[in-house]
């Protein structure tokens, strides 16, 4: 197959408008989720937990784990998307047969479906933000600059779980995922606490993992700093964001085109 | 040089697939002509869904060749799907939109302007019988509705040629007899139409040719008339016997029919004149008959055997 065939076209918009379509018809529980359970992990972890913690990294737990808390459920969004409802769209309701009966090619699907995580996690962190503003847990003048942070990391995670849902045989396959890279990158990854306060090991290990860019960018962004390294952990998030593209699209080409 | 009316609007040469060591397609060759409609029927696992597919561009062939209006498919990349429209085996309508929305979309997928997306979607719904229903969720409609909303869906952009991949598997009379209606209507405006279909009453009935096939191959090819005519000329009588026993043990009915062949508890008569043959056994009460004309069923079991296939595609 020709790799200008790998290279998606005006189509993905056209699938990224048809998913937005579907979203937007269950908006109230959608948003609902959006809302609520980011409140109640702050609530939980900041004002709970954060009683008993009070300062980390220089600044209140509350403040820490905002922006931790976004980081984590752009991955945890963009990842459920790309992995169960995408999973649904190829198989159960053969939404990706229906479009391949038209000038849509596998890598418009596939970007379409890409973007469309990382829109996702926008929508998911953009509630968080408002809400953690409440708290003034989020705060300064760069929120508006995680905003392409987040869309990166969401296009990471979206592509890394449609790597996954290439390869699946049934919905099953994606706790192997979740229980070995998700999880882990939740825990591990500096959402809880800062990375440094890892053995030497597991923080070069951490330098692996997209979340611990995706922190690194979003914690000072969100709470009034300007980040170091930008070009590196952005250069990690985009690597992965390229390669795990590549991977999906050869893996669901063979599996749809046979 | 004069200019060469090419007339065959579809043209299928040697078309060879195989998936691992299983051969699905063994050179199927067929040309569709424009605006005519092309069965191919076949039993399960024969090669027809595979060939859809193909035409489509979206499984590779291991040798062969498509042309579509006299151009290579292969060299057409997803252009060709631009000009076509597919009305799949099993109805992949989006669950979450209504009528009119699934429209919507899938006429924004061909890239078409909103004003010709709407205009084409209310006609659309006026021609398969669906005005009524364009703001309805899906799972209200019954399921001969959601197979003419898929059909409506599959002319959203105005295709040369429609390909059906068994329309009206799973329907009620009432639910066919409208979609065939509505194929014919298609075909005299001059669209040109494949269908792969199991039901030879439908190929019949909609067909200006027929090709039978069977394990990657056509077997043959032709109006269902001539079909017809050239592998079973002549009428059909089916004997049985009241108590289920073997009809005819002696084989009485050999000096009257040109060929028969025993299925089960039925004996199949085929002949130009079966008169002498009826006399015979239309007197005995212990037999129970049945004399019709010959139909494309009679070919197509003829041609194929009377093997059970499961489904294997």
């Amino acid at each position: 197959m020709p790799m200008g065939e790998a290279l998606p076209g005006p189509g993905a918009l056209a699938v990224l408008q048809r998913n937005f379509g579907v979203w937007r018809k269950l908006l109230v529980p959608s948003m609902l989720g959006n809302f609520g359970d980011p409140l109640l992990y702050l609530l939980a972890l900041g004002y709970g937990l954060g009683h008993f913690i009070g300062r980390m990294d220089g600044m209140p737990y509350i403040t820490f784990i905002a922006s931790g808390i976004v980081a984590s459920s752009v991955m945890n969004t963009a990842s459920f998307e790309g992995l169960y409802s995408a999973f649904a769209r190829m198989s159960a309701q053969r939404t990706y047969a229906a479009m391949l009966a038209t000038p849509l090619r596998v890598s418009d699907i596939l970007a379409g479906e890409v973007l469309w995580c990382a829109v996702k996690g926008l929508i998911s962190a953009v509630a968080i933000i408002i809400v953690a503003s409440f708290f003034g847990a989020i705060q300064g003048p760069w929120v508006f600059l995680a905003l392409p942070v987040i869309l990166l990391a969401g296009l990471s995670f979206g592509g890394l779980a449609l790597v996954m849902t290439a390869l699946a045989r049934s919905y099953d396959f994606f706790m192997y995922y979740f229980t070995l890279a998700v999880t882990p990158m939740f825990l591990f990854c500096g959402v809880f606490y800062p990375l440094h306060s890892l053995p030497p090991f597991a923080q070069q290990l951490a330098q692996v993992l997209p979340l611990t860019h995706a922190v690194a960018l979003l914690r000072p962004l969100l709470t009034g700093h300007l980040p170091h390294e930008v070009l590196y952990h952005a250069g990690v998030l985009l690597l992965y964001t390229l390669v795990a593209y590549g991977f999906a699209w050869r893996l669901l080409s063979r599996r749809l085109l046979r | 040089m004069a200019p060469v009316v090419n007339l065959a609007f579809l043209e299928l040469r040697a078309l060879h697939k195989h998936y691992g060591g299983r051969e699905v397609l063994r050179g199927v060759d067929f040309v569709v002509a424009v605006g005519e409609c092309f069965a191919l029927v076949g039993p399960n696992g024969a090669g027809k869904s595979t060939t859809v597919r193909a035409i489509q561009g979206l499984t590779p062939t291991d040798g062969g060749e498509i042309r579509i209006g006299g151009r290579v498919l292969a060299e057409m990349g997803r252009a060709a799907r631009a000009d076509m429209g597919v009305v799949p085996q099993t109805d992949n309508l989006d669950p979450d939109f209504t009528v009119q929305e699934n429209l919507w979309t899938y006429g924004r997928y061909f890239g078409l302007p909103k004003a010709l997306i709407r205009q084409r979607s209310a006609e659309l719904l006026e021609f398969m019988a669906l005005s009524g229903y364009a703001a309805q969720p899906i799972h209200s409609l019954s399921g001969g509705m959601q197979r003419r909303l898929t059909i409506a869906r599959a002319l959203i952009n105005a295709p040369k040629l429609l390909l059906l991949d068994e329309p009206t598997t799973g329907l009620d009379p009432q639910a066919r007899h409208l979609i065939w209606q509505r194929l014919r209507e298609l075909r005299r405006q001059g669209t040109t139409l494949l269908l792969t279909t199991h039901y030879m009453d439908e190929a019949e009935r909609l067909a200006d040719r027929v090709g039978i096939i069977d394990h990657g191959q056509i077997l043959a090819e032709d109006s269902p008339r001539g079909l017809i005519a050239t592998h079973i000329p002549g009428g059909v009588v089916e004997l049985r016997r009241m108590d289920g026993a073997l009809p005819d043990p002696q084989d009485l009915h050999r000096q009257w029919v040109s060929a028969s062949e025993r299925v089960g508890d039925t004996l199949i008569c085929y002949g130009a004149d079966l008169s002498p043959l009826l006399t015979h056994f239309a007197e005995d009460p212990a037999y129970r008959w049945l004399q019709r004309p010959a139909s494309l069923e009679d070919v197509f079991l003829h041609l194929t055997g009377r093997d059970l296939r499961e489904e294997s595609e």
